[in-house]
C-alpha cells in the first residue's frame, strides 16, 4: 500500500460531508446529553431520567426483545435456505432470485398489505375461520409482535441467504470429496465442515441482520402510527416521540446509550476479525 | 446358497429400498419448503397485481368488513370477476399528485446516487488503497455511524440543517444520505480486492493515481459499487423517516410517504399505485440482482 497524501484527496470530500452532516450532530447529542435543556451542566442527571423513563424501558425491552428473536430465527432459516438452494442445480437462480424480491418492495406497499392481511376483519383472520380457526385481532394484541417478526424474516430471509450462499461458496470442494472418501456422510459432512468453515462469516452476517432490524420501524410506523400496540412499540417510536414533544434531554441521552451499546457491538466485531 | 443367506439378502435389500425411499421423501419435503418459501415471499406482489385490475365495486366487496368494521372477514380472488385498467389509467393520466411525488422521488433518488458515485466512490478507494494519518480513526467513525440509527441523530442533523437553511428542501433529506457510511464500508471490502500488483504495474507504467482509480479501480470494483448504489437505491425508494423530519411542506413529499395517505375507498387506486412506485425498484434490482447477490455477500463475508 502506498504512503502518500493522495490517499486525503480521495477521502477528504465525503470525509468533510461526514464530519458535516454526521459527525458533527453525533458530538452535539453527546454534548447536549450533559446538559440541561435550559443550560448547565447537569452531569448524568439525563441519563438518570431516560433510565427510570416507564416508555423507554418498555420499548428497549421490546427492541432487546425482538432482537433476540429474530436474529436467531433469521439466520437458522436464511442458512437452512441457502443449504437447499446451493444444492439445488438449474432452478438455483430463480429461486434466488424470488427469495430477494421482498428487498425491493417499499416499506409503503408492505404497509398496505399489511392492514388488508392482518386488520381484524382481515384476510388471515378470513382464512383462519374458514379452516375453523379463532380469529385473532393481529394488531392489537400481543400478536402484533408476531407480525412484526414475521414481517422482518419475510424482508431479510433472502438477503442473508445470499450471504450464507457467499459463504458456502468459499468452502473448497475438495475437503467435501475428501470426507466422501473417508466415508463421511452428508449429515457428517454439513456438521464438522459446512458449519466450522462459515462460522467466521456467521458473525458478520448477524452484524448486518441487526443493522437492518432498525428498519422494521418504517411498517410497523405506517401501519399503526406513533402509538402501536405495545408490544411493539420499539426504540425509534420512542425516539420519534422525543422529537416531536421536543423532549431534548431524554432524546440525547437515550441516543448516547444507544451509541454506546452499538459501540460495543462494533468492538465486538473487531474483535472477532482480529482473532481469524 | 443357504436358506439363511438367501434371507439375509432380501432383508438387506429392504433397507434399502427403505432407506431410498425415505432419502427420497426427505428431498422432496425440502423441495417443498423451498418452494413454499419462494411463494410465500413473492405473494404480496400477486396481491398487487391482482388488487390494481380490479374494480373499486369488486374490491369494496371483498374488502369492506376492514374498512367498515362490519360483520364479516375480507376475502379475495386469485383473477378478478371484472378486471379492468381503470386504476391503470387513473394513477397514470389523472392524478397529478402522483407524478408529483414520484418526481420527488426521483430527484432524491438522483441527488443521493449521484453524490455517492462522486464522493463516496473515491472515499472508499481511498480508504481501501493509500495509507495516511487517520486512516484508522476515520474507518473506525463510519463504522460507528453506520451503526446509528437514524432516530439518534434525528434533532441534531435537524438543527444542522435548520442553521444552514436546509430544512424544508429537498436538499435536507439529499445531503445526509449522499454522506450515508454505509455504502463506503461495502464498496471499501471490494477496493481492497484489487491486488497491489495490478497498482504497481500501473504506477511502473507511469501512471498517475487519478488515471489509477479511474481505470483499474473502477472496473475492477465495479461490482462492488453497483451493489451499494442499488441497495441506496432501494433505500431511496422506502425512506419514510428522514422525509418526515425535515420536510414540512407536504407539495416535496416523495411517493414512500404518499402511499400511506390515499384515502379509504381508494383501495384500487392504492394498490395500483403501490405497485407502479414498485416497478423501477424491482425492474433494476432484477436487472443487477446478480452484482447485487455478489456485491453484498463479498461485502460482508470477506471482512
Amino acid at each position: 500500500m502506498k504512503k502518500k497524501y493522495t490517499g486525503y484527496l480521495f477521502v477528504l470530500p465525503h470525509f468533510s460531508g461526514v464530519c458535516l452532516f454526521l459527525l458533527l450532530p453525533f458530538l452535539d447529542v453527546v454534548r447536549r446529553a450533559f446538559v440541561r435543556t435550559a443550560g448547565g451542566f447537569c452531569g448524568f442527571e439525563n441519563f438518570k431520567l431516560v433510565l427510570t423513563n416507564e416508555a423507554f424501558r418498555l420499548a428497549a425491552g421490546n427492541t432487546v426483545k425482538f432482537t433476540l428473536v429474530c436474529l436467531p430465527l433469521l439466520l437458522l432459516l436464511s442458512l437452512l435456505l441457502a443449504v437447499l438452494v446451493y444444492s439445488t442445480g438449474k432452478a438455483a437462480g430463480i429461486l434466488k432470485n424470488c427469495y430477494l424480491v421482498p428487498m425491493a418492495v417499499p416499506a409503503a406497499c408492505v404497509a398496505l398489505l399489511w392492514k388488508l392481511l392482518f386488520d381484524s376483519h382481515g384476510l388471515v383472520n378470513g382464512v383462519a375461520a374458514s379452516l375453523g380457526g379463532t380469529p385473532v385481532d393481529w394488531m392489537n394484541t400481543g400478536s402484533a409482535f408476531g407480525v412484526l417478526v414475521g414481517s422482518y424474516l419475510w424482508k431479510n430471509t433472502g438477503y442473508v441467504m445470499v450471504l450464507w450462499i457467499a459463504a458456502l461458496d468459499g468452502i473448497p470442494q475438495t475437503v467435501y470429496e475428501a470426507a466422501e472418501i473417508d466415508g463421511a456422510g452428508r449429515a457428517a459432512a454439513f456438521f464438522y465442515i459446512t458449519l466450522p468453515c462459515i462460522r467466521p462469516a456467521a458473525f458478520t452476517i448477524a452484524v448486518f441482520s441487526f443493522l437492518n432490524s432498525f428498519k422494521v420501524f418504517r411498517e410497523a410506523y405506517l401501519v399503526a402510527g406513533n402509538y402501536p400496540q405495545e408490544s411493539i412499540y420499539l426504540l425509534q417510536h420512542v425516539f420519534n416521540n422525543w422529537f416531536l414533544s421536543l423532549s431534548v434531554d431524554k432524546m440525547v441521552a437515550g441516543a448516547v446509550l444507544l451509541a454506546l451499546v452499538a459501540g460495543a457491538a462494533v468492538w465486538a466485531l473487531q474483535r472477532t476479525l482480529e482473532r481469524q | 446358497m443357504t436358506e439363511k443367506m438367501k434371507r439375509k439378502r432380501t432383508a438387506e435389500r429392504k433397507t434399502a429400498a427403505a432407506g431410498r425411499i425415505c432419502r427420497r421423501a426427505i428431498w422432496i419435503c425440502l423441495k417443498a419448503i423451498q418452494i413454499f418459501f419462494a411463494v410465500f415471499m413473492v405473494s404480496p406482489l400477486f396481491f398487487l397485481v391482482t388488487g390494481s385490475i380490479m374494480g373499486e365495486a369488486e374490491l369494496s366487496e371483498y374488502l369492506s368488513p376492514v374498512f367498515t368494521g362490519q360483520e364479516g372477514y375480507a376475502c379475495w380472488r386469485l383473477i378478478p370477476l371484472y378486471p379492468t385498467l381503470k386504476n391503470v389509467v387513473e394513477v397514470l393520466f389523472d392524478s397529478p399528485e402522483f407524478f408529483h411525488m414520484f418526481w420527488n422521488t426521483m430527484k432524491l433518488t438522483a441527488g443521493i446516487i449521484l453524490g455517492q458515485t462522486f464522493l463516496a466512490v473515491p472515499a472508499a478507494w481511498g480508504l481501501a488503497r493509500y495509507s495516511f494519518f487517520g486512516k484508522k480513526a476515520i474507518y473506525q467513525m463510519y463504522l460507528l455511524l453506520m451503526m446509528m440509527p437514524f432516530q439518534v441523530m434525528m434533532l441534531s442533523e435537524y438543527l444542522v440543517l435548520e442553521g444552514m437553511g436546509l430544512n424544508n428542501t429537498l436538499w435536507a433529506v439529499i445531503l445526509p444520505g449522499v454522506f450515508s457510511t454505509f455504502s463506503v464500508f461495502l464498496m471499501y471490502r471490494f477496493f481492497l480486492e484489487v491486488p497491489e500488483e495490478i497498482l504497481e504495474a500501473a504506477r511502473v507504467d507511469g501512471a498517475g493515481e487519478m488515471r489509477m482509480f479511474l481505470l483499474v479501480g473502477l472496473p475492477l470494483g465495479r461490482t462492488g459499487i453497483v451493489s451499494a448504489l442499488l441497495l441506496q437505491f432501494l433505500e431511496c425508494f422506502s425512506m419514510i423517516e428522514q422525509p418526515i423530519a425535515f420536510l414540512k411542506d407536504k407539495t416535496l413529499y416523495p411517493l414512500s410517504l404518499y402511499l400511506p395517505e390515499i384515502a379509504m375507498g381508494q383501495t384500487g387506486f392504492a394498490f395500483c399505485a403501490s405497485l407502479i412506485a414498485l416497478l423501477p425498484p424491482l425492474f433494476l434490482f432484477l436487472a443487477g440482482s446478480d452484482n447485487l447477490a455478489r456485491g453484498i455477500a463479498a461485502g460482508a463475508v470477506k471482512l
